[in-house]
């Protein structure tokens, strides 16, 4: 489902370079991990795959479904099915959290020449979709993430997923700030959307999260590059050792 | 009347006191109200339009930007428009001319052509200052508007909807409204032309709270593309009374809208909204001067600005704290978005403290739409245009919807919706 072939991507202002000849390939039906310390890239991989226009790809392909992305723009790639968590949802006062869950659903929908969902379909589902989350409805009557705890905004990021149904969906520490009761229910959120023709990366620091979203595949990366891919026991290897071994052996 | 004209006076100028001269023996009034009209006209034959020289209309050359006055036009019929909450209560004047027999449930009404004649309303037509020219042009020519009177305590549930409908000419209507003592109630001053051509509008409201009145008053300018509008608002605030003031320009080609206000009673709050849409070619001045004259009183200002195309927008803003205001806590904010290079916005904020005990304080932004914001919400399949859209809707409607009345708070964001999806 996703194959990115030697990217390398800067920072547009300054030239930086982030990602640094990244290779990867994601499955449809897979789960995969990503881990790897602060600053190796993560969330710079996450935002080059949903199409930010801070970053600049000066190398490499990124194929979706066998196609590339690179020249699409945020909506578009959205509307093509894939989607984000963001490890920090940003607040945008003044949009209501309904109007914008309905203008999303819908523009997606048209995109891909479906027809829009009427009120009562559309209140149904994110009736529903919160109940699952847990998610307090009042929540849902306030600007979009304003005034969220750091864990309501997660959860808001998990009810959009479940609204708009992706097929490529990438979670950037969905589990940082995350109460244990919440991160169960999270799971439980990510684990009903996993299926044959879905894919989803999972970024992380922590074990915990892996327990309940059990991973095919888990990628270390460091420095802009996956230094090294393998199963779940990896991850359990990273948590008892580090990564001081690893980033040893890549040098 | 020694009405001569000299080579310096503009069309603008000449064209008004020939309306004047034109009138003569037409205009209501009495004696008194005869000879304050008089004066006004004399003064504005003396001094003219004030130009950049004047301070207080540095950023409006009014001297240059009032190129014409457009001649008096035979009235049309013009329509009732839906109020913009149901079940409000609606008073209409019509090319300057209150309607007769209107009537409001517990409020005292009357048309204020009969002030004129009767002498009461002389008093009235004075200017604020030498640079009141939206005092003189209004005293000069008004013809009519309606008188309202809140008696002590009413509590007035559905707004009450002041249209204020025109045809093409001139049109100068005067509005004095007393909110008596523990009074609650929306006023709608709503500005309408049903005209296609150039109108030339002047409107003075002039309004005071008594002791714990509660008012929402709500200013809202849809003049059409060539139309001039100058308003005026003079407003006085008593103790521990509570004014909501909120101004909203969508139209009109030239506008300044003056606000006067006075905070006189301790204990007042003033809580001051303002949203200007601007685009094509067109003038929008918006002009405070507030003074807090009693200790006590709290005011906020926040102004909220879109400005499309050749626009340019004015907010000049003078908050004055008086020696004995201690304790005064003003706060003013005036945001803009840019929305085209060629768009254009000047803000100036002033603050003038004469007491020592006071929280004051403001701030003047300009900004495109946050990058951020854009990238989430296009993230999630919104289109850019759309996604724009939405966001410079947001940067206004933070405002609007810190009214209460949820019916009012969706016919306003309906406008602005409108308007922006005309213009964006
Ligand atoms: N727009 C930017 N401007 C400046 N530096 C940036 C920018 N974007 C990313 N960086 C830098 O790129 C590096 C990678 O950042 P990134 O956020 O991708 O790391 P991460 O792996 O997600 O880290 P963490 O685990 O802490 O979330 C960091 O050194 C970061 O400071
Ligand atoms: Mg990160």
């Amino acid at each position: 489902m996703l194959e990115i072939r030697n990217l390398h991507a800067r920072i547009a202002e300054d030239g930086t370079e982030i990602i640094r000849g990244l290779n990867l390939t994601v499955k449809a039906g897979e789960v995969a991990a990503i881990m790897g310390p602060n600053g190796s890239g993560k969330s710079t991989l996450s935002y080059i795959l949903s199409g930010r226009e801070d970053y600049e790809v000066t190398e490499g392909e990124i194929l979706y479904n066998g196609e590339s992305i690179l020249e699409l723009d945020p909506a578009e790639r959205a509307s093509k099915g894939i989607f984000l968590a963001f490890q920090y949802p940003v607040e945008i006062p003044g949009v209501a959290t309904m109007q914008f869950l309905k203008v999303a659903m819908n523009e997606q929908r048209k995109a891909r020449g479906e027809a829009e969902l009427t009120t009562p379909d559309f209140i149904r589902r994110v009736k529903e979709a919160a109940a699952e989350l847990k998610i307090n409805p009042d929540m849902l009557k306030r600007p979009l993430n304003v005034g969220f705890s750091g864990g309501e905004k997660k959860r808001a990021e998990i009810l959009q997923m479940a609204l708009l149904e992706p097929q490529l969906c990438v979670l950037d520490e969905t589990d940082s700030g995350l109460d244990i009761d919440a991160l169960k229910i999270v799971a439980d959120g990510v684990n009903a959307l996993r299926s044959p023709d879905r894919a989803v990366i999972v970024i992380t620091h922590y074990q915990r999260l892996l327990d309940y979203i059990v991973p095919d595949t888990v990628h270390v990366l460091y420095k802009g590059q996956i230094i090294r891919t393998g199963d779940k026991s990896l991850a359990h290897e990273l948590e008892a050792n580090g990564y001081a071994d690893i980033i040893g052996e890549a040098a | 009347m020694n009405m001569q004209t000299t080579s310096r006076q503009t069309a603008a100028e000449s064209a008004l006191i020939e309306a004047y001269n034109a009138q003569l023996g037409d205009l209501p009034g009495n004696g008194a109200v005869i000879s304050a009209r008089d004066r006004l006209v004399d003064d504005l034959k003396t001094n003219g339009l004030p130009t950049r020289r004047v301070e207080a209309w540095h950023y409006t050359d009014l001297k240059t930007l009032l190129r014409a006055i457009p001649g008096a036009v035979p009235a049309a019929v013009i329509d009732t428009p839906e109020p913009l909450v149901e079940g409000s209560a609606v008073i209409t004047t019509r090319h300057g001319h209150a309607d007769p027999k209107v009537s409001v449930s517990d409020v005292l009404v009357n048309a204020f052509s009969e002030m004129l004649s009767e002498g009461t309303a002389a008093p009235g037509l004075s200017v604020i200052d030498r640079d009141d020219t939206i005092g003189k042009i209004n005293g000069s020519f008004v013809r009519d508007g309606f008188v309202l009177e809140f008696p002590a305590g009413a509590q007035i549930e559905k707004p009450v909807e002041i249209q204020v409908l025109h045809g093409d000419g001139q049109v100068h209507t005067r509005f004095p409204v007393s909110f008596g003592a523990g009074s609650r109630a929306t006023v709608i001053e709503r500005h309408l032309p049903t005209g296609k051509g150039d109108a030339f509008v002047t409107s003075v409201s002039d309004i005071s709270l008594e002791d714990g009145a509660d008012v929402t008053w709500i200013i809202l300018q849809q003049q059409g593309a060539s139309d001039t509008h100058l308003g005026q608002l003079r407003v006085r605030v008593g103790s521990n009374a509570k004014l909501r003031l909120y101004v909203i320009n969508a139209g009109g080609r030239l506008v300044r809208q003056e606000l006067r206000i006075d905070v006189a009673g301790e204990g007042s709050d003033l809580q001051l909204r303002g949203v200007n849409l601007l685009g094509g070619e067109t003038h929008t001045d918006v002009t405070l001067v507030l003074g807090h004259h009693v200790p006590n009183t709290t005011s906020t200002e926040i102004f909220r600005n879109v400005v499309f195309d050749r626009a340019r927008g004015v907010f000049q803003g003078m908050i004055k704290v008086a020696l004995d205001a201690q304790k005064t806590d003003a706060r003013m904010a005036c945001n803009t978005l840019l929305m085209s290079d060629d768009a254009e916005f000047s803000a100036k904020p002033e603050l003038e403290i004469f007491a020592d005990d006071v929280q004051c304080g403001h701030g003047a932004t300009v900004a495109d739409i946050d990058a951020n914001h854009l990238y989430y919400l296009m993230a999630r399949g919104v289109p850019r245009n759309k996604a724009r859209a939405m966001l410079v809707n947001a940067f206004v409607a933070e405002i609007v919807e810190e009214l209460e009345d949820e019916q009012l708070v969706e016919a306003l964001e309906a406008i602005i919706s409108s308007w922006l999806e005309k213009h964006a």
